[in-house]
C-alpha cells in the first residue's frame, strides 16, 4: 500500500448526496480478478454515454478536474455494497482523498486499506471546501495527514479527526495482516479457550 | 456487573486483543465467501505464501454471477469474465481446502440463504462475508457484517478482524403488523424513518412484539436491510423460534453439544437497563405496505401515497430528489398505485426464502400475470427451489406465467444476464433501487413479495390488500 502523508491537488466538487458504490463502479466491472485498471470505469454511468462518449458536464470530464486527486462530496458517500472495487477505481483514477460530512462504514474502512484518506468534516466546513473546489484547477487544496488539516486554496485551515491506528498504517503504508500475525499467540490462545467454551463454534 | 446489550455480549466474547487506543482484534467464527469479492484476496494469500488459517470455518458458494436459467449447466450461458470468476472460486476452494457448494450442487444458492440453511450461522457467532448483506445473519443473534476484499484476505489469513466497537442502536417495533404488511415493510419503514445514513456507526438491535412475532425468514429480511439504513449489522435476540430453526441443520451441534449451545444462546439478550446510544420506536399497526419511488432505499412511502416533490425536502436532498424523479420518469403528485411496470422480480437474499415464495404464491394462486409483463421467480437456494416445488408453489408461479428459475443473486444486482433494459420499470423484492442497479437506466421499485405478485397481476404498483380482499 502507498503511504499517505501530505497531498496538494485539485479537488473535484460532487455535492450530490448518497453517492453509492453502484455509481462509483457499476457491477459489470466487478468481474475482474485483479485490483488494477478500474479507473477508466470510475463513475462509468455518470461519466459516459451508452455509446462510450464522454458526458461533457460530468465533473471529472471537465478540463479543470480531469487530474483531480481529491473529491469533496455530499453526505453519505460510498453507501451501498461492500465492493472494494470502489476505492480501487478511485485510486486507479488518481483520487487519494475524499472529503464529506459522512461516509458509509464499509466504504470508509475499505479506503484506509488502499491508501485513500476519507475525511469527515462538519457541514459548514464541507460547504467552504465545496465552494473552493468549484473554483477549478487553480484552486488546489492541501491535505496534511500528519498535522490532520485541510487547507483551502486561499489559506483557510481546517482540522480533522482520524483514528490513531488507521493514521499510523496510512502514514507508514503498513499491511494489516502482517501486524495481526504478530499477535498469533493471542489468536492461538483465544481459539484454545473458545474450543472449550463454545465447541460448536 | 454492568448491564450489557446483546451486541456488547457478543463483542466481549470475541475480543482476542485490545490495544490501548481501543482498537480490537475480533475473532471470526464463520467466514462466507463468494466469487466476486474473493479472487484478489486468495491471490494475496498466494503472493505472500499464506494459508487459510481456519478452512473448517470458511464456506464458499458462487452466487452473484451464475446464470439462473435452466440451461446453466452449459458453460456457454455465462460470459467469459463471469466464467473466469466462478472457475477461480472453484480452484481457490480446492487449493485452500475450504467448504464449497459448487453451481452443480443442489445446496448452491445465495450465500446468505445457504449459510443459515446449512446450519453454519448460529446464535452468538461472528459472521463476515465480502458482501454488505451479511447483515442478514443477525436474525440469529449473531454479529454479522460485510467486509471489503482486503478484510476478506485478513480473515482468511488470521481468522480475525481489526475493529473498533460501534455504538448501540435500538429499533423497537411495538404491537402487531396489520394484514398484508410484512417484514419487508418493517425494514423499509425503519429506513424511511432514519434515512440511509441513520445507522452509520451503529449496530442495530431490532426488538419489540412485531419482531418477536416474525418467523426466522422474516427476521432475516429485516436484518438484511440494516445496511440500507447505514448500519453494518442488525441483530435480533435468539429465542425458541431461532433454536427450532437451527436444530437438526447439517452443521448445527448435536446431542450434548446442542444442549450446551442452547444454554449459552439463552444468555444472549440485552440486559434490563443496558444503555443504547440511539432509540427509534415505530408502532407495528402504523406500518402500511410500502414501495420505493426514488433511487435511494430511504425514498419510501405507503402504496396509498403520491410521488413527492423536491420542494418537500431540504438541503442536499432537493437536488437528489429531482435527479431521482428524472431518472425514474415520475412526476410529483402521481399516485404510486398508478405507476405501470414492465417487469417483476421475486428473489434475492432479502426475499428469496420459502416464506417469501409462499406469500407471493398466495396472491398469484389461480391468477395470471398481466399480458406483456416479464415476471420471474428466482429462489434463494436450490433447497428453497426444491421445497417450493414440493409444496406446489412452483406450479402456481408457472401457471401465472412466471419464469421459474434456478438459484442465484440474479436481477438484484444484475451481474448475470438477468438485467433491465434502459427505461424498463421493475417491481422488485430485492434491496437496492440505486441508479443502474438492475441494469443501466433500469427503474426499480422495492416492495414485498406479496406486493410484487399483486403488481404482476395488475401491471401497475398495487396495494396487495386489495387483492387479498378478493381472495377471501
Amino acid at each position: 500500500m502507498d503511504k499517505f502523508t501530505t497531498l496538494t491537488g485539485i479537488a473535484a466538487p460532487m455535492p450530490l448526496v448518497n453517492i453509492d458504490t453502484d455509481m462509483i463502479i457499476p457491477k459489470q466491472f466487478l468481474k475482474t480478478i485483479k485490483r488494477s485498471g478500474l479507473g477508466v470505469n470510475l463513475f462509468d454511468e455518470m461519466r459516459y454515454n451508452l455509446d462510450g462518449s464522454e458526458i461533457a458536464d460530468f465533473v471529472l470530464n471537465q478540463p479543470a478536474y480531469r487530474k483531480a486527486e481529491i473529491i469533496v462530496a455530499g453526505d453519505n458517500f460510498g453507501c451501498g455494497s461492500s465492493r472494494e472495487h470502489a476505492p480501487w477505481a478511485l485510486l486507479d483514477f488518481g483520487i487519494r482523498c475524499v472529503i464529506s460530512t459522512s461516509f458509509a462504514d464499509i466504504f470508509y474502512n475499505n479506503c484506509f486499506k488502499n491508501g485513500i484518506l476519507p475525511i469527515v468534516m462538519p457541514q459548514e466546513v464541507v460547504d467552504v471546501l465545496m465552494a473552493d473546489a468549484k473554483k477549478g484547477a487553480n484552486a488546489r487544496q492541501t491535505v496534511d495527514l500528519i498535522a490532520q488539516t485541510v487547507t483551502t486554496s486561499d489559506g483557510q485551515v481546517f482540522a480533522f479527526e482520524v483514528d490513531g491506528h488507521r493514521k499510523h498504517c496510512l502514514i507508514n503504508g503498513l499491511d494489516d495482516i502482517g501486524l495481526t500475525l504478530e499477535k498469533a499467540t493471542a489468536i492461538d490462545s483465544f481459539e484454545k479457550k473458545n474450543a472449550a467454551l463454545h465447541p460448536w463454534a | 456487573m454492568t448491564a450489557r446489550t446483546l451486541y456488547d455480549k457478543i463483542w466481549d466474547d470475541h475480543v482476542v486483543h485490545q490495544a490501548d487506543d481501543g482498537t480490537c482484534l475480533l475473532y471470526i467464527d464463520r467466514h462466507l465467501v463468494h466469487e466476486v469479492t474473493s479472487p484478489q484476496a486468495f491471490e494475496g494469500l498466494r503472493m505472500s505464501n499464506r494459508k487459510v488459517r481456519a478452512p473448517e470455518k470458511t464456506i464458499a458458494v458462487p452466487d452473484h454471477n451464475v446464470p439462473t436459467t435452466l440451461d446453466r449447466a452449459n458453460a456457454a450461458t455465462m460470459t467469459e469474465d463471469s466464467r473466469i470468476q466462478v472457475q477461480a472460486l472453484d480452484q481457490n476452494a480446492k487449493d485452500f481446502g475450504i467448504h464449497y457448494y459448487p453451481v452443480s450442487d443442489v445446496r448452491q444458492g445465495i450465500v446468505h440463504i445457504v449459510g443459515p440453511e446449512q446450519g453454519w450461522t448460529l446464535p452468538g457467532m461472528t459472521v463476515v462475508c465480502g458482501d454488505s448483506h451479511t447483515a442478514t445473519h443477525g436474525a440469529f443473534g449473531s454479529l454479522a457484517h460485510g467486509i471489503g476484499t482486503s478484510e476478506v484476505e485478513h480473515v482468511l489469513a488470521t481468522q480475525t478482524l481489526i475493529q473498533r466497537k460501534a455504538k448501540n442502536f435500538k429499533v423497537e417495533i411495538t404491537g402487531s403488523l396489520r394484514p398484508g404488511v410484512t417484514a419487508k415493510d418493517i425494514t423499509m419503514a425503519v429506513i424511511g424513518e432514519t434515512g440511509t445514513g441513520g445507522g452509520t456507526g451503529y449496530v442495530i438491535e431490532y426488538c419489540g412484539q412485531a419482531i418477536r412475532e416474525l418467523s426466522m425468514e422474516g427476521r432475516m429480511t429485516v436484518c438484511n436491510m440494516a445496511i440500507e439504513g447505514g448500519a453494518r449489522a442488525g441483530l435480533i435476540a435468539p429465542d425458541e423460534k431461532t433454536f427450532a430453526y437451527c436444530m437438526g441443520r447439517p452443521h448445527a451441534p448435536k446431542g450434548a453439544a446442542w444442549e450446551a449451545a442452547v444454554a449459552y444462546w439463552k444468555t444472549l439478550y440485552t440486559d434490563e437497563g443496558a444503555h443504547f446510544d440511539k432509540v427509534v420506536t415505530i408502532k407495528g399497526e402504523d406500518i402500511a405496505p410500502l414501495v420505493t419511488w426514488g433511487t435511494s432505499p430511504e425514498d419510501v412511502l405507503p402504496i396509498t401515497a403520491v410521488v413527492p416533490s423536491p420542494s418537500d425536502f431540504t438541503g442536499g436532498k432537493v437536488e437528489a430528489v429531482q435527479r431521482a424523479l428524472d431518472y425514474m420518469g415520475l412526476v410529483p403528485g402521481q399516485k404510486l398505485s398508478e405507476i405501470k411496470i414492465d417487469t417483476v422480480f421475486i428473489g434475492s437474499c432479502t426475499n428469496g426464502r420459502i416464506e417469501d415464495l409462499r406469500a407471493a404464491a398466495a396472491i398469484l394462486k389461480g391468477k395470471k400475470k398481466k399480458d406483456g409483463i416479464r415476471a420471474m421467480v428466482v429462489p434463494g437456494s436450490g433447497l428453497v427451489r426444491a421445497q417450493a416445488e414440493e409444496e406446489g408453489l412452483a406450479q402456481i408461479f408457472i401457471d401465472a406465467g412466471f419464469e421459474w428459475r434456478l438459484a442465484g443473486c440474479s436481477m438484484c444486482l444484475a451481474m448475470n444476464p438477468d438485467q433491465l433494459a434502459p427505461g424498463e420499470r421493475c417491481a422488485a423484492t430485492s434491496n437496492r433501487n440505486f441508479e443502474g442497479r438492475q441494469g443501466r437506466g433500469g427503474r426499480t421499485h422495492l416492495l414485498s413479495p406479496g406486493m410484487a405478485a399483486a403488481a404482476a397481476i395488475t401491471g401497475h404498483l398495487t396495494d396487495v390488500r386489495d387483492l387479498m380482499a378478493e381472495t377471501v
